[in-house]
C-alpha cells in the first residue's frame, strides 16, 4: 500500500449516512475534535440519501405516544423497550426542529404549522453534510474503514484507504462511533450496495457483540429491471400473474409477494391510481419511484411491469451491534454504534424498524452516541496517540493470510449471495435448510485465508466479501437458535411464537460464534420472564 | 446503470468521482472523468443530481447495459430530467418543500 495518511482526534465516525452525520455533529458540538470517514460520500451515501423517509414523529400528547408505544409492544413481540421508544420521540422533535433551522424546506399546514414527518433524502443530506462541516468535523469521504484499532482499554481508532487515492490511512481516537449502516448484500436495493457489513465484522474482531441477527428475513418488492424499493407504492397497484389474471389487489399487499412468486411471475400495475388527477400527484410526490419506470419506457399506471424481491438484511432486518447503555454504547469501551449498525430491537423489538422507527433511530442513537463519545474521549486520561493500539481486523485482509493463493473477491461474494438472497433458504426459513446453508457458508472461511490483491478495488472487496460471509453466518446461526416464529423470524418446524423465547439473542465471536440469551424488561407482559442463561 | 457522460456538457468539474457511493468513475488527467467500473453502478442516480451541468444519465436497469446514446438522449429530452424532478438547479423549487409526501402518507393510511 502506498503511504499512509495519520491522524489523531477525540471522536472518530464511521459511516456518513444521517447516523454518523449526526454523531460527527453531536460530538462536535460537545466541543471533540472529530473525523468523519465515509465509504462513499457523506450527502449521497447510505440507505436515505437517494431516496428518503418517513420518520416516527408523534405528538406530545401523553395518550398518543403510550399508545404507538403499547402497540408497537405488542408487534415487536414483547423484545422492544418502551422508555427507549419514549425517548427517540422525544429526541427526534427536539433534532427536526434543528434540521428546519438548518434551512430544510419543511412544507407547512394551513395554519403556518411546520409537518415534519417526511425527509427527502438527497436535501436532508446535503444540509447534514454542510452542518457537519460547519461544526468543525474533518470529512474523509471515499475513505472506508477496514478495521478498527485497540488495546486492553478497549477500542482506540481505525485503520482505513483512500478509494481515490489508494492511500491508506489510521486515526487514533478514544472513541469510535460505528455508524456503517446495515449489510444489504450487494442485492442493488437503492442506495445500498454500500452496505456490506464491515462495520459488524470490524467490531466483532475487537470483542463486539451482536443481537437480533434472527429479525433478518426482509425483502422489499423493486421494479425487476430497477433498483428502487418503495413497497409502500404499491397500495395503489394490482398485482397480475404472467396470464394477466389479477392476483390481489391494494393496499399492503406487497407482504404476499413472496408466497405469490413461488407459483410465477408476479406483475403489478398501479391501476388503483385511475384518475389523472391521482396520478399527476403520485408522479410528483415520489420522482424517483417514477423516473426509472418512466425512462425504461413503462407506464406504471396501465403497463404491467415485473417484480422482483431485493435482500434487504440488517438494513429494513433489525439486527446489529448490542448497545449496553443509554449513550449507544457496546459492549467494547470505547466503542459506540448508531443507526443501522446498531441492533434496533430495543425500539422495534422483533420486526423491521423500515417505514418510521428507523429514520428516526438513526437520528437519535447517532446524537447519544456522539455526546458520550466526546465524553469519554475528552475525559480520557491517556491520550489515543500514546496509547500502545494493534490492528484487530483478519479475515479478509492482508494481515490474516494463511496460504499462498489469491483471495478472489467476486467469486466468493457471489457465493456467499447464492446462500443469502434465496427467498427459498432465507424466507422461507426451515431448519435443515437454512443448517446447510450455514454449512457451506463455514465451509467458504478458508478462503479468507487467501493472498488480498494489492489494489485499491482489491483491498476493498476482500474486506466485503469476508464481511458478508460473516453476517450471513451469524443471521443464519441466530435463525437456527431462535426455535420460534416471532416479528421477522420464522421457522416452518416453529410456526408460532414461543413465550419462553421472549429473550434476546446475542451472539459473539467470528470463528467460533458465541451465542446466549439476555432478559428484556417488558416479558412478563406476555408472560413468563426469561432466564438469562447460555446455550 | 450510469450509461453516458456527455463530453459537450462536462465541465470537468470530477463532482461525480466524488460523490459517488460506489467509486465508479476515475478522474482524468485530461479531460472528462471515466467510467471506470460500470458494473460497479448501484443505479442510484446520485451523479446525476449533483453534475452540475446535466453532462450524466444512468438508465434504470442495474444489470444490463442498454446502449443508449448521447445524441438518442438529446432528442428525448432525457439528460437533466431528474434534476429537474427533484428541483434541484436555479430557480427551481425543491419537491422537499411540497406537501405531498405529507399528503401520501395521510392517502395511503400509513
Ligand atoms: C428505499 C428505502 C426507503 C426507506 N424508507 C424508510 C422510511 O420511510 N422510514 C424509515 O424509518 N426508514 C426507511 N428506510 C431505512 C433508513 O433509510 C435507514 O434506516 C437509515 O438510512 C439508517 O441510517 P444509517 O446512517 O445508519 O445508515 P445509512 O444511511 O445506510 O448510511 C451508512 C453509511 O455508512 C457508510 N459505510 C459503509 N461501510 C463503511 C465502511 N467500511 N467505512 C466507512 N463508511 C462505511 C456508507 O457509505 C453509508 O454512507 C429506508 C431505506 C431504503 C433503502
Ligand atoms: S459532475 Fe458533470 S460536469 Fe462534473 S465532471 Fe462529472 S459529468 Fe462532468
Ligand atoms: S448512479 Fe450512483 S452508483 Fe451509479 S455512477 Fe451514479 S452515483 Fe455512482
Amino acid at each position: 500500500m502506498p503511504q499512509q495518511q495519520q491522524a489523531t482526534t477525540d471522536v472518530l465516525v464511521l459511516g456518513g449516512g444521517p447516523a454518523g452525520a449526526w454523531a460527527a455533529w453531536s460530538a462536535a458540538s460537545q466541543g471533540a475534535k472529530v473525523i468523519l470517514a465515509d465509504k462513499g460520500y457523506l450527502g449521497t451515501s447510505g440507505a436515505t440519501a437517494p431516496g428518503g423517509t418517513t420518520l416516527l414523529v408523534i405528538p406530545p400528547v401523553a395518550e398518543l405516544r403510550e399508545q404507538a408505544v403499547q402497540d408497537r409492544l405488542k408487534a415487536g413481540g414483547y423484545l422492544s423497550e418502551n422508555a427507549w421508544i419514549h425517548r427517540v420521540l422525544d429526541q427526534v422533535e427536539q433534532n427536526l426542529q434543528l434540521v428546519e433551522e438548518w434551512g430544510y424546506p419543511f412544507p407547512k399546514d394551513e395554519d403556518g404549522r411546520p409537518l415534519r414527518t417526511h425527509l427527502h433524502g438527497p436535501e436532508y443530506m446535503k444540509i447534514m453534510r454542510r452542518v457537519v462541516r460547519k461544526a468543525g468535523v474533518r470529512i474523509w469521504d471515499q475513505s472506508p474503514a477496514l478495521e478498527l484499532l485497540h488495546d486492553q482499554h478497549g477500542v482506540g481508532g481505525a485503520r482505513g484507504i483512500n478509494r481515490l487515492t489508494g492511500e491508506s490511512w489510521e486515526v487514533k481516537a478514544n472513541a469510535v462511533i460505528m455508524a456503517t449502516g446495515g449489510c444489504a448484500f450487494l442485492s442493488k436495493g437503492l442506495g445500498c450496495n454500500v452496505l456490506t457489513g464491515e462495520g459488524l465484522l470490524m467490531s466483532a474482531e475487537a470483542g463486539a457483540e451482536l443481537s437480533g441477527m434472527e429479525f433478518t428475513r426482509q425483502y422489499a418488492p423493486s421494479f425487476a429491471d430497477g433498483t428502487v424499493t418503495r413497497g409502500r407504492m404499491l397500495a395503489w397497484a394490482t398485482l397480475y400473474d404472467a396470464a394477466g389474471r389479477p392476483l390481489h389487489r391494494g393496499d399492503r399487499t406487497f407482504g404476499s409477494i413472496p408466497e405469490l412468486m413461488l407459483k410465477g411471475p408476479v406483475y403489478a400495475s398501479l391501476d388503483l391510481a385511475d384518475t389523472k388527477e391521482k396520478q399527476e400527484f403520485l408522479r410528483n410526490a415520489h420522482p424517483i419511484f417514477f423516473m426509472p419506470l418512466e425512462r425504461a419506457g413503462i407506464n406504471p399506471f396501465k403497463d404491467k411491469f415485473l417484480l422482483t424481491l431485493r435482500y434487504e438484511g440488517t438494513m429494513r432486518g433489525t439486527g446489529g451491534l448490542r448497545l449496553t447503555g443509554p449513550g449507544c454504547e457496546t459492549s467494547v469501551p470505547g466503542l459506540y454504534a448508531a443507526g443501522d449498525a446498531a441492533s434496533r430491537e430495543k425500539v422495534t423489538g422483533a420486526i423491521s424498524g423500515g417505514g418510521a422507527y428507523n429514520a428516526s433511530w438513526a437520528i437519535c442513537s447517532g446524537s447519544w452516541a456522539g455526546r458520550s463519545a466526546a465524553r469519554l474521549a475528552l475525559q480520557q486520561p491517556h491520550p489515543a496517540e500514546r496509547r500502545m493500539l494493534r490492528a484487530a481486523g483478519r479475515y479478509g485482509m492482508p494481515a490474516g493470510a494463511g496460504t499462498a493463493r489469491t483471495l478472489d473477491a467476486k467469486p466468493l461474494i457471489a457465493a456467499v449471495q447464492q446462500e443469502i438472497l434465496p427467498l427459498r433458504i432465507n424466507y422461507f426459513r426451515s431448519e435443515p435448510v437454512v443448517a446447510a446453508a450455514l454449512q457451506r457458508l463455514n465451509r467458504l472461511m478458508p478462503e479468507l485465508g487467501g493472498q488480498v490483491p494489492a489494489t485499491v478495488q482489491g483491498i476493498v472487496q476482500s474486506r466485503e466479501a469476508a464481511a458478508m460471509l460473516n453476517v450471513g453466518r451469524w443471521i443464519y446461526t441466530a435463525a437456527l437458535a431462535r426455535k420460534e416464529s416471532r416479528g421477522l423470524q420464522r421457522l416452518a418446524e416453529y410456526p408460532a411464537l414461543d413465550p419462553h423465547q421472549t429473550h434476546r439473542l446475542i451472539l459473539s465471536g467470528v470463528n467460533t460464534i458465541g451465542i446466549r440469551t439476555e432478559s428484556v424488561p417488558h416479558a412478563h407482559e406476555l408472560r413468563i420472564p426469561g432466564e438469562e442463561r447460555a446455550i | 446503470m450510469i450509461e453516458v457522460i456527455s463530453a459537450d456538457r462536462c465541465i470537468e468539474c470530477n463532482q461525480c468521482v466524488s460523490v459517488c457511493p460506489t467509486n465508479v468513475f476515475d478522474r482524468a488527467d485530461n479531460g472528462i472523468p471515466v467510467i471506470a467500473r460500470q458494473s460497479d453502478c448501484q443505479t442510484c442516480f446520485m451523479c446525476e443530481l449533483y453534475c452540475p451541468v446535466d453532462a450524466l444519465y444512468v438508465a434504470p436497469d442495474s444489470e444490463g447495459i442498454t446502449g443508449i446514446t448521447e445524441a438518442e438522449l438529446e432528442e428525448q429530452g432525457l439528460l437533466g430530467g431528474y434534476r429537474e424532478k427533484v428541483g434541484w438547479g436555479k430557480g427551481r423549487q425543491p419537491v422537499a418543500s411540497h406537501d405531498f409526501m405529507v399528503k401520501l402518507a395521510a392517502r395511503a393510511g400509513f
